[in-house]
């Protein structure tokens, strides 16, 4: 239930909303007076200090106050049950350390946003909290006491401008208090609820979003897994099934002819030995490409190796990395070598090509070049854009340049750390 | 081995299938089975129980059907030298084959893509060599290194080529002679014409010249 419908229900002034909503725009107030506090001292300090460079990392640490101000303001919003605000969504940096985290935290517009709400709240919404609570709920209290006032001090000043000091006029004063009271806590309940919708505004909206966009991200990248862990699979299955079956038949008809003599029954048994022969050599074949195992077994340097060797153009190979990477890497970037030699085989009319690279602390970087006739077109039919879908799921980049006349380079990059040194 | 019995063989094969199969043709051809296993474990323990006279054993294996057949050949070969290994693979790789040359000396071990145990004849001819302690490796893999080595392998005739192809498995000269239909005497011209053109040095012992030649393909 939302405050709003608990405004319209039955049984709101006997139920705890009122109450809530009381301590949420009181806490907001205090809250609220605090930052305005930190904001100033913070930008007048650091803005003096600034000549001298001490001032700086104050400055930047005031403008990154909106990002605890907000978490409270979240918070606040949820504890209070006022309204309904997601979750911040900053971005997780892609590398440790504080001054990544600076980086990517003064880069993205979440930051600035809650920037903004926390200057909206240190100039604006505090007073606001608390002039609500101060007349929806501090006047009525004060006039349901005058009569307690006027036995004790024989006068009472309501708002400061009307002494009451005779008790009729004190009971009345309390009677419109009674009546105020019942009043104020519905007050209380719209500012807290109208109060719940400025957060809301400014720190939900966009956080929601980024929040799908991360949930997005996640999701393609448990799908571009279940893909590798799928080959893998029908790897698996045709080579315990379907390989050992024809190699096991292969060598039935081959002891089968030993015992055949000459004559068209053997014939007829070479025509299918050699058959069976040709079945298991293009299933290899098949099983190769959908997930070689000396990626698997000795990683990318080998596996690039060994594209290089299937070429049917010469290839140079300059690989030189650190050790096993993470497999996803590893099977990215083999699968974008495998695609660009094939594409430099088939259309460029290369008579050579090199694939060089290597892993400095951050990433992996690989370029395959060719001597050929250039023109080649990321989205131009080729393989090429499933594979830079596949390396952006793994937060890399793939650039190709191939002018009329090349040559052609494809170089790609993928952030990852070594899992394995060399031993 | 002597020759008036039959050469004991342990077996490691996953597939009951194909190990049936191979314990079959093995019998057939005159070896003696003493053990078949399925995984590389069992494959220690089987050679250190029977100590047989040739290892033949898959790569691809359990538990973790990565390339355990491989380390145990490689394991089995330098703790036992002279040991004489074939392995077979559902694939030839490069890599592979380096790993497993380089292990003991290089002499009596074979590397075989799975699907040579077709041609029945052939395959038992090459565990021969591999049981006398010569060098065999698939014709695939050195397909691979020549594909590799293309610009020194050019001053080669196509010829001298076909030679190489054929030394680096293992063949001796008069194999070499009967396959391509010449004179022992043409093969070795041919040979010594390679290993000169390949600055290597001229040997007469045939898995020497083999790994010399398969030394020069890898460098």
């Amino acid at each position: 239930m939302t405050v709003w419908q608990a405004l319209g229900g039955r049984g709101y002034l006997r139920s705890a909303w009122p109450w809530r909503a009381g301590a949420f725009l009181v806490s907001g107030a205090l809250f609220g007076a605090v930052v305005l506090v930190g904001i100033v001292a913070g930008v007048a300090v650091g803005a003096a200090t600034a000549v001298v460079l001490v001032g700086l990392p104050l400055l930047v640490l005031t403008a990154l106050a909106g990002i605890p101000v907000a978490a409270v303001e979240r918070w606040r919003v949820r504890t209070a049950r006022v309204g309904d605000v997601p979750a911040g969504a900053h971005r997780v940096p892609d590398a440790p350390g504080l001054a990544r985290w600076l980086v990517v935290r003064l880069k993205e517009p979440e930051t600035w946003w809650e920037l903004a709400y926390a200057v909206l709240l240190a100039l604006v919404l505090w007073p606001l909290d608390a002039l609500v609570v101060t007349f929806a709920a501090g006047v009525p209290l004060f006039l349901l006491a005058t009569p307690l006032l006027v036995a004790v001090d024989g006068e009472a000043k309501v708002v400061k401008l009307w002494t009451v000091d005779t008790w009729p006029a004190a009971t009345g004063a309390a009677l419109a208090g009674g009546v105020l009271l019942l009043v104020g806590a519905y007050v209380l309940g719209v500012a807290a609820g109208a109060r719940a919708e400025v957060v809301k505004a400014l720190l939900g909206a966009r956080g929601q979003d980024s929040a799908r966009v991360a949930e997005l991200v996640r999701s393609r990248v448990r799908l571009v897994d279940a893909f590798e862990a799928e080959r893998r699979r029908i790897e698996r299955d045709l080579h315990d099934g379907a390989q050992q079956r024809l190699v096991a038949l292969t060598m039935r008809l081959g002891l089968a002819r030993l015992d055949v003599p000459p004559g068209p029954l053997a014939d007829q048994l070479a025509t299918a030995h050699g058959e069976a022969e040709k079945a298991l050599a293009e299933l290899r074949e098949l099983i190769h490409g959908i997930h070689p195992k000396v990626l698997a077994d000795y990683g990318l340097e080998a596996a690039v190796a060994d594209a290089a060797d299937r070429s049917a153009i010469p290839v140079d190979v300059h690989l030189d990395l650190p050790g096993r990477l993470p497999r996803p890497v590893e099977s990215a970037a083999y699968f974008v070598v495998c695609e660009a030699l094939a594409n430099v085989g088939r259309h460029s009319g290369a008579s050579r090509a090199v694939v060089s690279g290597g892993h400095d602390e951050e990433r992996l970087t690989l370029e395959i070049r060719d001597d050929g006739r250039g023109g080649a077109d990321i989205g131009g039919g080729t393989g090429l854009t499933g594979l830079a879908d596949r390396v952006s799921v793994l937060d890399g980049r793939l650039f190709l340049s191939s002018p009329p006349g090349g040559p052609t380079l494809l170089r790609v990059e993928i952030p990852c750390r070594p899992t394995e040194p060399r031993a | 081995m002597s020759a008036d019995r039959a050469p004991r063989i342990v077996l490691a094969e996953d597939s009951v299938l194909l190990r049936d199969g191979l314990v079959g043709l093995l019998t057939r051809f005159g070896y003696e089975v003493v053990a078949a296993v399925g995984d590389a474990d069992a494959l220690l323990a089987a050679v250190a129980e029977h100590t047989p006279d040739v290892v033949v054993t898959d790569v691809r294996m359990p538990p973790g059907f990565q390339d355990e057949g491989l380390h145990a050949a490689v394991k089995l070969r330098e703790e036992r030298p002279g040991l004489p290994v074939l392995v077979l693979s559902q694939y030839v790789q490069r890599a592979y084959a380096a790993e497993l040359l380089d292990s003991g000396d290089g002499t009596g071990v074979g590397y075989l893509l799975k699907d040579r145990v077709g041609q029945v004849e052939e395959f038992v001819d090459a565990l021969r060599e591999v049981a006398a302690g010569g060098t065999v490796v698939d014709p695939e893999v050195v397909r691979q290194l020549l594909r590799r080595r293309r610009d020194p392998l050019a001053r080669l005739t196509p010829r001298e080529r076909e030679v190489l192809a054929l030394m680096a498995e293992g063949k001796s000269n008069g194999a070499i002679a009967k396959a391509l239909v010449v004179s022992e005497a043409a093969v070795g011209k041919h040979i010594g014409s390679i290993l000169t053109k390949l600055d290597l040095p001229p040997a007469d012992d045939t898995h020497r010249r083999v790994l010399a030649v398969l030394a020069y393909l890898r460098s």
